[in-house]
């Protein structure tokens, strides 16, 4: 057993109205396979809740799943709320169906720090996660 | 040749391929379903023509609903569309008629499909994004402007809310001066797989069950023409299931249904006729042909024998089709045109009434009109081209073919027994059975698209690095504030008092038992919204709440 | 003291004037066992002492997260302040958890006056985990007035549970066609309070008067636990679990059992703190200056044998060397 004490804890949610989890779930399920510590918002959750959860969890990376094209309203409305938080160091992942333009768009304004879509691996993410914090320790 | 000859030949030829190598380990289907090298008389052994396959349009209706099939006539074409507002989709329904679309199919957005009107703080960013914004009996009008309700008939994937836009679809239609009696058409209705899969819920189940039944009984009496529900195998398999879930699971709620007909005290033939099913058309050819003919021939032996249906009606399991949105890849997105063709093929030859072909774009965004085009023209293609129409479940009589059918039919029956053991289909869900079920599958399935065991042409082989680009719909980003905007004015036009005494008769009417299609409908033909409806029914019935299960 | 040290100690201050980030950032200080953890946890202990704990237990798939969400509802129309700790098992295999609890909870996420925190059992064998008990007093001096303790449910949970809370509730579900006679030896003498969740399942009234019957058995007591029927996704029977949970709160102050209680658990807690104190000392020691690895060698060639081996390698540990575990 992994007896190390620190843990890299993810916020998986989903905000606004859809209710395609899969995505969300099958992510959640490779980053506890990976050894982290993942807190599932369950669906539906407006961007205030998202935020809120993000900041009594303590989590160090936030990652949203969006697949109703709400993303460029959600993702950016989450982010200011975070940053209101002074929670600006927390890693912001968007996946779902991100068309390459907004993906660029949500980079390039610092909203998030990654985007994943469909077809990406789950290894693609874990080591993402896992190679930011290895080179912050 | 005789059984022990070819028992025996059998045999040799095992042993004779024993020796060659495979080119891989596995054979099976994409649901994980082991696959053998050859099927021959032997694996059809038992099968009995008459009684399990019987004549198309006969019991127990292995091989198709109708007598005559696809040469009668040809499935419906009914491509699933809906965006921006009420006046977008107008338009693309009228292309879409244009080019040779037999039936309309329209898809809403997520704030409609939640209950929420367009300018709820929930609806933010949504409005208009992956269906169409409607809010009102207003919107609806818009939406049919120039299509006469009696000669289309229309298919709307709506399901919490499904009493409250259907009562907008037949009170518009009454304003075109069109008797109920001939207005046609499909509601999703199916609650079940969205506590299952979809996760589209308002209600906790019993007031769900309720609306449904109610659905059922005013259909009955009042719009004969109508499918009561169309129960959805489609999102529980987008969700990850096996084909086997998908084709247990579905029928599974169909049977529950019937059971809260029966319970509501309504006669199993007065609305079994009524009841439809939907299912997903998955990149496994032969699995898929065999879900869809094991799906007709349990529904028929089930209704009939379980529930004591007489009318053959009620034993037909007639359903729609789409193709595996789950399939398509990002990657390379023309391809997903070719992957389409095949599940749709799968469709045609399965004995489907309507089928929705995907867009290539559709894992991106929501469809171009060229993107449109193409699905519908694979479709055509397949009808007026390939020849595979010409004859009736070709396939039957496959050594594979029909083993494999069996086989899925007795996996089937075993998941019945389990969800019996559970106590029933609520009783299956509140333990969060099958959520847990599907949970398992998909992530089972994507770790071998991870570890490469499983191919997905350009996505974890032959993929290159450059990206391929396709245009993409993009929507009005004014449609939500438009949308709003008009949203206020109906609501200072319309009258406001006799709209609340429409909505306080609404609750008293939810908190006892009477039917409660009419006095939607008078709320509706006030003008009161869908959100202004939906909340009225919450005060009285609740929410539901998912389960933490992974 | 260093310049991080400084800073959390910051935390602790902004904890006391109501901040929920500082809250946040010193449950997982403390569950990541920072050094400055126990420096921490002495600068708290003085503002703890004032919520009332409640445990929550019962098997997985009982009810225990939309119960406690009906009893936030009930507590914050009370006008009290609620902290929750919810606990998921860690995976044995990765180290890894989902912690899911806090579904049925959201509607509370954005209530001042609630703070919710998931945790992972990171290697504890009971219901809760390693560091429950800290996050607790994190919570209470933060100024909760109520904790609630949402056990895993599996496991030992029920005695761990015991320990840490002033009222304990037990949640079970109808039996169906069973008898309660299954239920885990043990439950019947943890709980101050029984919920029978799921009442309009059948079976429910019979499962509460099997529980009934085996209270009457145990004799005269001065707090005969109740027994009490709920629907936990409907809210039916919430305001007398709570109406309950106040009695036995009044019952135990009363009596003078809460101060039994409480001073049991310190008892406890300062017992642990000493063997932690030892062992962590030997193994630093026995870290730093002995050759473990030798020594080990050594038994499994039988050449020596454990336990003078053992008597050994105390006898070398200097446990005067400096004033450990004081921290800061």
């Amino acid at each position: 057993m992994d007896v190390k004490a620190k843990k890299i804890r993810v916020l998986v949610a989903k905000p606004g109205l859809d209710g395609h989890d899969r995505g969300a779930r099958v992510v959640a399920r490779a980053l506890r396979d990976a050894g982290m510590e993942v807190i599932y918002t369950g669906l539906h959750q407006t961007p205030e809740q998202v935020a809120e959860t993000a900041l009594q969890e303590d989590v160090d990376v936030v990652g949203l799943s969006i697949l109703s094209g709400a993303h460029m309203t959600l993702a950016p409305k989450i982010r200011h709320l975070l940053n209101e938080k002074d929670m600006k160091d927390v890693l912001f992942l968007v996946g779902g169906i991100i068309p390459e333009e907004d993906a660029e768009k949500l980079i390039a304004a610092g909203t998030a720090d990654q985007i994943f879509t469909p077809g990406d691996p789950l290894d693609k993410i874990i080591d993402y996660i896992n190679a930011k914090f290895a080179s912050a320790e | 040749m005789e059984r022990e000859n070819l028992n025996e030949e059998l045999n040799k030829w095992r042993s004779e391929v024993e020796g060659l190598k495979d080119r891989k380990k596995n054979f099976d289907t994409i649901s994980g379903e082991p696959i053998d090298a050859l099927y021959t008389p032997l694996d059809t052994d038992e099968l009995d023509y008459g009684k399990d396959l019987g004549f198309p349009g006969r019991y127990p209706y292995t091989r198709g609903v109708q007598p005559n099939m696809y040469r009668g006539r040809l499935w419906t074409m009914r491509q699933f569309s809906g965006f921006g507002d009420a006046s977008d989709s107008n338009n693309r329904y009228r292309y879409l008629l244009g080019q040779g679309q037999t039936g309309l199919s329209v898809a809403f957005d997520m704030p409609t499909i939640m209950g929420y009107d367009s300018d709820h703080e929930r609806s933010l960013g949504e409005v208009g994004r992956c269906g169409v914004a409607i809010d009102s009996l207003e919107d609806m009008e818009v939406l049919f402007d120039g299509i006469p309700l009696d000669r289309v008939t229309t298919s709307m994937t709506i399901n919490g809310p499904a009493a409250v836009l259907w009562a907008m679809y037949l009170a518009n239609a009454e304003k075109q001066g069109i008797s109920l009696n001939n207005v046609g058409g499909t509601i999703q209705n199916d609650i079940l797989k969205e506590y299952i899969a979809q996760k589209s819920w308002i209600f906790p189940p019993e007031p769900s069950m309720r609306l449904i039944t109610d659905i059922f009984a005013f259909a009955a009496d009042h719009v004969p023409k109508w499918n009561t529900i169309s129960i959805s195998g489609y999102h529980i398999r987008e969700a990850g299931s096996t084909a086997v879930q998908e084709l247990a699971f579905t029928l599974a709620d169909g049977f529950a249904y019937v059971e809260a007909g029966i319970k509501a005290g309504l006669n199993v033939d007065r609305f079994a006729p009524r009841l439809s099913f939907f299912f997903n058309a998955h990149m496994d050819f032969f699995e898929e042909i065999c879900k869809y003919r094991a799906a007709r021939r349990i529904w028929a032996r089930r209704m009939k024998e379980k529930y004591g249906a007489k009318d053959p009606r009620s034993l037909k399991l007639r359903f729609h089709t789409q193709t595996a949105g789950c399939s398509l890849t990002a990657q390379e997105p023309e391809n997903n045109i070719v992957r389409t063709a095949m599940e749709a093929l799968s469709a045609i030859l399965g004995g489907t009434q309507s089928l929705h072909t995907n867009s290539m774009d559709e894992v991106m965004a929501l469809p171009t009109e060229k993107a449109v085009k193409i699905a519908l023209r694979t479709q055509q293609v397949i009808a007026h081209e390939s020849g595979v129409a010409n004859t009736i479940d070709p396939l039957a009589g496959s050594y594979f073919v029909e083993s494999l059918t069996d086989k899925m039919e007795a996996e089937a029956e075993v998941y019945f027994e389990r969800i019996d053991q559970l106590g029933g289909v609520l009783a299956a869900i509140d333990s969060g059975f099958f959520q847990q079920e599907i949970a398992d599958a998909a992530y089972i399935y994507q770790k071998a698209v991870d570890s490469c065991e499983r191919v997905v042409v350009g996505v974890n082989r032959y993929n290159c690095e450059e990206p391929m680009q396709i245009d993409l719909l993009k929507i009005d980003p004014d449609v939500e504030e438009k949308q709003v905007g008009r949203l206020k004015l109906l609501r200072e036009r319309r009258d406001n008092q006799a709209l609340t005494r429409s909505l306080d008769d609404l609750k008293s009417g939810a908190a006892g038992s009477d039917n409660l299609i009419p006095k939607i409908l008078a709320a509706v033909k006030l003008y009161a919204t869908e959100g202004e409806i939906v909340t009225a029914l919450k005060e009285v019935f609740g929410e539901y709440k998912e389960k933490p299960l992974f | 003291m260093l310049i991080r040290g400084v800073l959390m100690h910051h935390l602790v201050k902004d904890l006391l004037a109501g901040n929920r980030r500082a809250a946040a950032r010193l449950i997982t200080l403390i569950e990541n066992d920072d050094e400055e953890k126990r420096s921490l946890l002495k600068e708290i202990y003085p503002h703890t002492g004032k919520a009332f704990i409640i445990g929550i237990t019962g098997a997985p798939g009982a009810g225990k997260s939309s119960l406690v969400d009906r009893l936030l509802q009930q507590i914050r129309a009370e006008g009290l302040t609620a902290g929750i700790i919810a606990v998921d098992p860690t995976s044995p295999f990765s180290g890894g958890a989902i912690l899911g609890d806090r579904i049925r909870m959201q509607d509370h996420a954005l209530d001042a006056g609630v703070f919710i925190r998931s945790m992972g059992t990171r290697g504890s064998l009971g219901g809760l985990s390693r560091s429950t008990r800290e996050a607790i007093q994190v919570l209470d001096a933060f100024g909760k007035d109520i904790v609630i303790v949402e056990t895993v449910g599996v496991g030992q949970s029920e005695v761990d549970i015991v320990k840490t809370a002033d009222s304990t509730v037990v949640i079970l579900t109808p039996a169906g066609g069973d008898s309660v006679q299954t239920i885990k030896a043990g439950i019947m003498e943890i709980a101050d309070v029984f919920v029978i969740n799921k009442a309009d399942l059948p079976g429910a009234e019979r499962t509460a008067t099997e529980i009934n019957m085996m209270l009457d058995m145990n004799g005269e007591k001065p707090w005969r636990p109740p027994v009490l029927p709920t629907v936990s996704i409907k809210g039916d029977g919430v305001d007398k679990l709570w109406e309950a949970l106040q009695e036995h709160r009044t019952f135990l102050e009363d009596s003078g059992k809460l101060l039994d209680v409480r001073r049991q658990r310190v008892r406890r807690e300062l017992t642990e703190q000493v063997e932690y104190l030892v062992k962590t000392r030997i193994w630093d020691e026995v870290r730093d200056t002995i050759e473990l690895d030798s020594l080990v060698e050594k038994i499994s060639k039988r050449q020596q044998d454990p336990y003078s081996a053992a008597g050994e390698l105390l006898a070398k540990i200097n446990f005067y060397k400096g004033d450990h575990g004081e921290g800061g």
